[in-house]
Formats: C-alpha cells, sequence, structure tokens
C-alpha cells in the first residue's frame, strides 16, 4: 500500500479525500459564522455567504449583560475547574505511572467508571444536594461536577504521558550532584510540561463544552455559561429576531476551540490517542 | 507508543528501584512479589502513592458515589418540589410509574435507535477519516485540524448551525427534500439529530481508532501486498485484527457517550415529536415537573443501563475491554 501511494493517480484520490473531509468539517461551522455576519434583512434569504455583511450582531451581544456576564462565568469557571483538575490528575497519574501501591487498580478503574458515567443521574441528586449546601447557582456549584468528570481524562492522559518520560535522567541528574528538587525542576518538569499542558487543553474544551450540568445546575446570570445563556436568548424580548444573536455568540465560543486547534493540533492528537489506548 | 510490552517491564524495574531518598535494599526483579516485610523505601512509595491519589479519588467519590446513592434514596420517595409537605417514602412505586409510562419507553427507544445508529454509522465513516488522516501525505496537518473542529466544538454551538441550516426560510439546507420543516416531523428530525451527532463525535472515534492503526506494522501490510492480498483483504486480515482492541474501546466509549445524548436533542426539538431521550426526559421531570421522586428514579434506571452495557461489552470482549487491569488492555 505504501508503494501505492506515492503514485500520481494514488495522490489525487487522497487529495480528494483530503477535501470531502475539510469541506465535510467546516461547513456547519462556516454557516454559523455566515449567519452572524448576516443584517436582520437578509438574515432569512438562505444564502451560504452574506449578501450583506455586518458586525451589528456582535455589538448587541456585547452590550447586553446576559452575554457578557456568561462569558466571563464560562472562562472563570472552565479555567478553575481546568487548573484543579490538572494539578489533582498530575499528583495523581504521577502516582499510577511511577509508583507501586495496593489500590492503584482500584483508582484506575473508579476513574474508568466516571468516564461512562451518565451523567444525568447526577442532575436530579446534586440539583438537590447543591440547593441544599446552597451551592446552586455558584462558581462551585458547576466546578466540582467539571473537575470529577475531567479528572478521569486527566489521569488517562498524563500517565500516558508520564510513562513515555525517561526517568532514569532524574536519576542521573543526581548522581551529577543534583537534589532531588533540582532533579524535578531542571530535568523531570521540562520533559512533563507538554503532557500537562496537552491535557490542561483537552480537560479545558470538555469544560468549555458542557451543557447538562451548566443548565441545570445554574438559574441567573450569576454562573450561567455562554452554551446555556445561548439557549435562553430565545425567549428574551430584548431580541426581537435572535438567530443573529445567537450565531454572534456561537461564533464567539467557539473562538478559543479554533485557536487550540490550529496552533496544538499535533498535540491534541497526540493526547487523545495515547490516553485512549492505555486507557 | 504500544512499544509499552517491552517497556513494561523495563518500568516494573524501575518502579522497585525509584526511591531516591532511601537506600533501597535488594529487592527482588518484580515490584509487588515482596511478601516478606516491607523495607522501608517501599512503606515510603506505598504513603506517597497514597497520597498522591487522595485527592482525586476523594473529589470523584464525593461527586459521584455520594449523589447516585442519595439518588436512590430519592427515587424510594414521593418528592415533588411543588408539594415539599407530601414528601413520604413510598418503596419501589415510583419505578412502577416510570417502567408503565409510555413516555419513558419512547425516550428509551429514541436513545437505543439514535445508539445504535450513530455509533455503526461512526465506526465506518471514524475508519475511513482513520485511514485518511493515518495516510494522506499532502495537506496532512489540514485534515488533522479541520477534523479536530467538530470534536473540539461546543455541541450546543454546532447543534444551532444545524438547526438554522434546517430551517425553512433561513437554512441552506431546509429546501433539500421539498417543502416543509423537516424539524417539525419525527422521522426527519430523528435523522436530523442523528446526523448532528455524528458530525461531531466521528472524528473522536477516528483518533481512538488511528491510534489503532498507528500498531498495524508496516512490514505486515507490504507482505501481504506482496502474497497477492487485495486491499480489503489486508484490510479484514491484517488490519483489523490487530486494531480490534482499539476498536472494542473506541465502541465502548461512543456506545455509552452516545447513550446521553442530551444537548443535540435539546437545541434542535427540545425533545418534541417524541425526540426526547432519556435524558432529555430526566431533565424535563426535575426541571419542569420538578418531580425530584420520578427525576431520581429516572436517573437510577440511566445508570443501571449504562451498567449493564458496559458490563455486557466488557463481559463480551474480556480484557480487551480498558481498565479491565492496568495491564490487561494491551496485546
Amino acid at each position: 500500500m505504501a508503494a501505492a501511494d506515492t503514485t500520481a493517480a494514488a495522490k489525487w484520490r487522497w487529495g480528494l479525500l483530503d477535501v470531502v473531509v475539510v469541506v465535510f468539517a467546516l461547513v456547519p461551522v462556516l454557516w454559523i459564522a455566515s449567519l452572524s455576519f448576516k443584517t436582520t434583512a437578509t438574515l432569512t434569504d438562505g444564502n451560504f455567504i452574506p449578501r450583506e455583511w455586518t458586525l451589528e450582531n456582535y455589538r448587541t451581544i456585547f452590550s447586553t449583560s446576559q452575554f457578557v456576564r456568561a462569558l466571563g462565568n464560562s472562562i472563570g469557571i472552565a479555567l478553575i475547574a481546568t487548573v484543579v483538575a490538572v494539578v489533582l490528575g498530575t499528583m495523581a497519574a504521577y502516582a499510577v505511572a511511577r509508583l507501586d501501591f495496593p489500590g492503584k487498580k482500584a483508582l484506575v478503574g473508579v476513574s474508568l467508571l466516571i468516564a461512562m458515567f451518565p451523567q444525568v443521574s447526577l442532575v436530579s441528586p446534586l440539583f438537590e444536594i447543591e440547593r441544599s449546601l446552597g451551592l446552586f447557582d455558584t462558581w462551585p456549584g458547576l466546578i466540582l461536577p467539571y473537575i470529577t468528570f475531567a479528572l478521569p481524562l486527566a489521569i488517562y492522559t498524563l500517565s500516558a504521558f508520564f510513562k513515555q518520560i525517561p526517568w532514569d535522567l532524574e536519576k542521573a541528574a543526581k548522581m551529577d550532584g543534583a537534589t532531588s528538587g533540582q532533579a524535578f525542576r531542571r530535568v523531570i518538569a521540562p520533559l512533563a510540561a507538554p503532557g500537562v499542558f496537552t491535557t490542561a487543553i483537552l480537560v479545558f474544551i470538555f469544560c468549555w463544552n458542557d451543557f447538562l450540568f451548566a443548565i441545570s445546575l445554574t438559574s441567573t446570570e450569576r454562573s450561567r455559561t455562554v452554551p446555556v445563556a445561548l439557549s435562553f436568548f430565545t425567549g428574551e424580548s430584548q431580541f426581537e429576531d435572535p438567530t443573529g444573536a445567537i450565531c454572534a455568540a456561537a461564533v464567539v465560543i467557539t473562538i478559543p476551540i479554533i485557536l487550540f486547534v490550529l496552533f496544538f493540533q499535533r498535540r491534541i492528537v497526540s493526547g487523545l490517542t495515547s490516553g485512549a489506548v492505555k486507557g | 507508543m504500544r512499544t509499552e510490552t517491552e517497556t513494561e517491564t523495563g518500568t516494573a524495574a524501575e518502579r522497585s528501584g525509584r526511591t531516591g531518598a532511601v537506600p533501597a535494599p535488594r529487592r527482588g526483579r518484580t515490584g509487588r512479589a515482596g511478601r516478606a516485610p516491607l523495607s522501608e523505601g517501599k512503606r515510603a512509595e506505598r504513603r506517597l502513592g497514597w497520597l498522591l491519589c487522595a485527592p482525586a479519588a476523594l473529589v470523584m467519590v464525593a461527586v459521584t458515589a455520594y449523589p447516585i446513592l442519595y439518588s436512590v434514596w430519592l427515587s424510594l420517595q414521593r418528592f415533588d418540589l411543588k408539594f415539599p409537605d407530601e414528601r413520604e417514602f413510598v418503596g419501589l412505586a415510583n419505578y412502577v410509574t416510570v417502567l408503565t409510562n409510555d413516555y419513558w419507553w419512547t425516550a428509551f427507544g429514541v436513545t437505543m435507535l439514535i445508539t445504535v445508529v450513530t455509533v455503526a454509522v461512526e465506526l465506518v465513516l471514524g475508519m475511513g477519516l482513520a485511514v485518511v488522516m493515518h495516510r494522506t501525505i499532502v495537506g496532512r496537518g489540514l485534515v488533522r485540524t479541520s477534523a479536530l473542529i467538530p470534536y473540539g466544538i461546543v455541541t450546543v454551538v454546532a447543534a444551532f448551525s444545524w438547526r438554522y441550516a434546517w430551517t425553512p426560510g433561513t437554512g441552506y439546507l431546509a429546501t433539500l427534500f421539498g417543502e416543509g420543516a423537516p424539524l417539525t416531523e419525527r422521522a426527519s428530525a430523528l435523522a436530523i439529530i442523528m446526523l448532528a451527532e455524528i458530525w461531531k463525535t466521528t472524528p473522536f472515534m477516528a483518533l481512538l481508532l488511528m491510534a489503532g492503526l498507528a500498531l498495524v506494522p508496516e512490514d505486515l501490510l507490504k507482505a501481504a501486498s506482496m502474497d497477492g492480498a487485495t486491499a480489503w483483504q489486508r484490510f479484514t486480515r491484517v488490519m483489523l485484527p490487530v486494531m480490534k482492541p482499539a476498536i472494542l474501546v473506541a465502541l465502548l466509549f461512543r456506545t455509552l457517550d452516545a447513550f446521553r445524548v442530551f444537548d443535540n436533542i435539546f437545541v434542535l426539538t427540545a425533545g418534541a415529536n417524541e425526540t426526547s431521550s432519556v435524558s432529555m426526559l430526566a431533565y424535563n421531570n426535575l426541571m419542569r415537573g420538578l418531580n425530584l421522586g420520578i427525576g431520581s428514579t429516572m436517573s437510577v434506571l440511566i445508570f443501571l443501563t449504562v451498567a449493564v452495557i458496559a458490563f455486557v461489552f466488557v463481559k463480551l470482549f474480556g480484557t480487551a475491554a480498558p481498565g479491565s487491569t492496568d495491564e490487561g488492555g494491551r496485546r
């Protein structure tokens, strides 16, 4: 097969397939972007490319607290959850990858169970528990479940990365007279950093994406995230036709994802594949 | 990355040799075989292991195990937030109510249908995409980058894009199959929901499969090719057997994930015209019905269903399933 690939005909075939994939992947994204740039008058013309371009929709959403607050909530909640999950995940993954202790398999098993857990099963009980603890409709009320469901992802991905680190270097550094701290800072940390960073991206995408918890465990602008705010634009009277605003908001929260994918494609692919297979 | 089989023994030796602080007394190569009293270093290693895992384990158990048990408790009660005073223990009455209810079974059927169809289609498309991403020479980065966009994009955003695409008057796809509003008819609405799901998750499936594809030895393919095997034979006889573990992992994860379908339905149809999934139904029961007893009953039933699916997968495929043991999954 490899030999055949080099012929011109094969190159064309693969190239054509590439085009199909790219078009298939991008059309829905381009469509919502196109809608967000359409004027109210041309919004319903059904054209894929806007006939008249405008930034009005973006001006509208950034002038409403509904969207701006939600954006702040989304960013804050996703960042905090990511940091906590990655720190806890790094600790656990180090132990899984490097140490021998009873209960290791139990930990791996528990994380696997949670990766498969139907999140909707938690909605009713968490709703009630968070109401009685005063966590309902607060940042921590969302951050906690996000951490929980991000941890299996973090532990798998990180332990896969950690298993690939040449730990002998640490010993070598110590033999050359480095202290444990120095060996960690100068040798191990730089080697582990890419894995930790990749995991952080994956976890952030997960938190950024969530809808079910966000819509069930919030009730006001205080902690509503953008995906939820989007679905509420519809009923608000302040927008005559919310389509343009929804699309503009949708584009805004897609930008970070596009940036991650553009700049860290390789890392994301390796993170997802290594974590999954090692699982 | 699957050279693990060799390195595994290496890391085991390394692991037992890893102590740093305490000069380790001589110890067998097999890390945990030591029946002899634990050395100081060994005990320190255990303590460190527990200490490092404790926070993660605590959070995971506290946020899932406790609520699910609480949910079992709630499911045995009559507990309607609109009538909080009438809360009482009713045994299995809620289960009878749910399991004899048509809405539940309709939603269950819809969820099953979506799960089976999307996972089957995704497996085929995902395999194709995996091969394209793995094999292609020109524009490999571009293909991989584009494929990651559906994976990364917020599901709600993608769902809105599909919704507007199919909305009459607004969308470019609305008149594709003649007049009418596809999202307001059950069959077409379900098809659109499945399309949206497939678009979003095929790349994930493909990435998992690509990891398996990377394990197929190039020499083996070449040898098969020399012996006159056709492309299809190479695929079924050489690639598929090697990829089996990766395929099973991908199937298991996607099946359970597909069973949770919620976001797309919420945005696309809001469950109208009998397009609710079980997740949608449980959510509506809680938020619109404010009935915690019934909602929790559904939570427990969904949890049990997922547990059964996972159990069947693991039973059928044995150690090939992930996590059965730390090492067992690799072959």
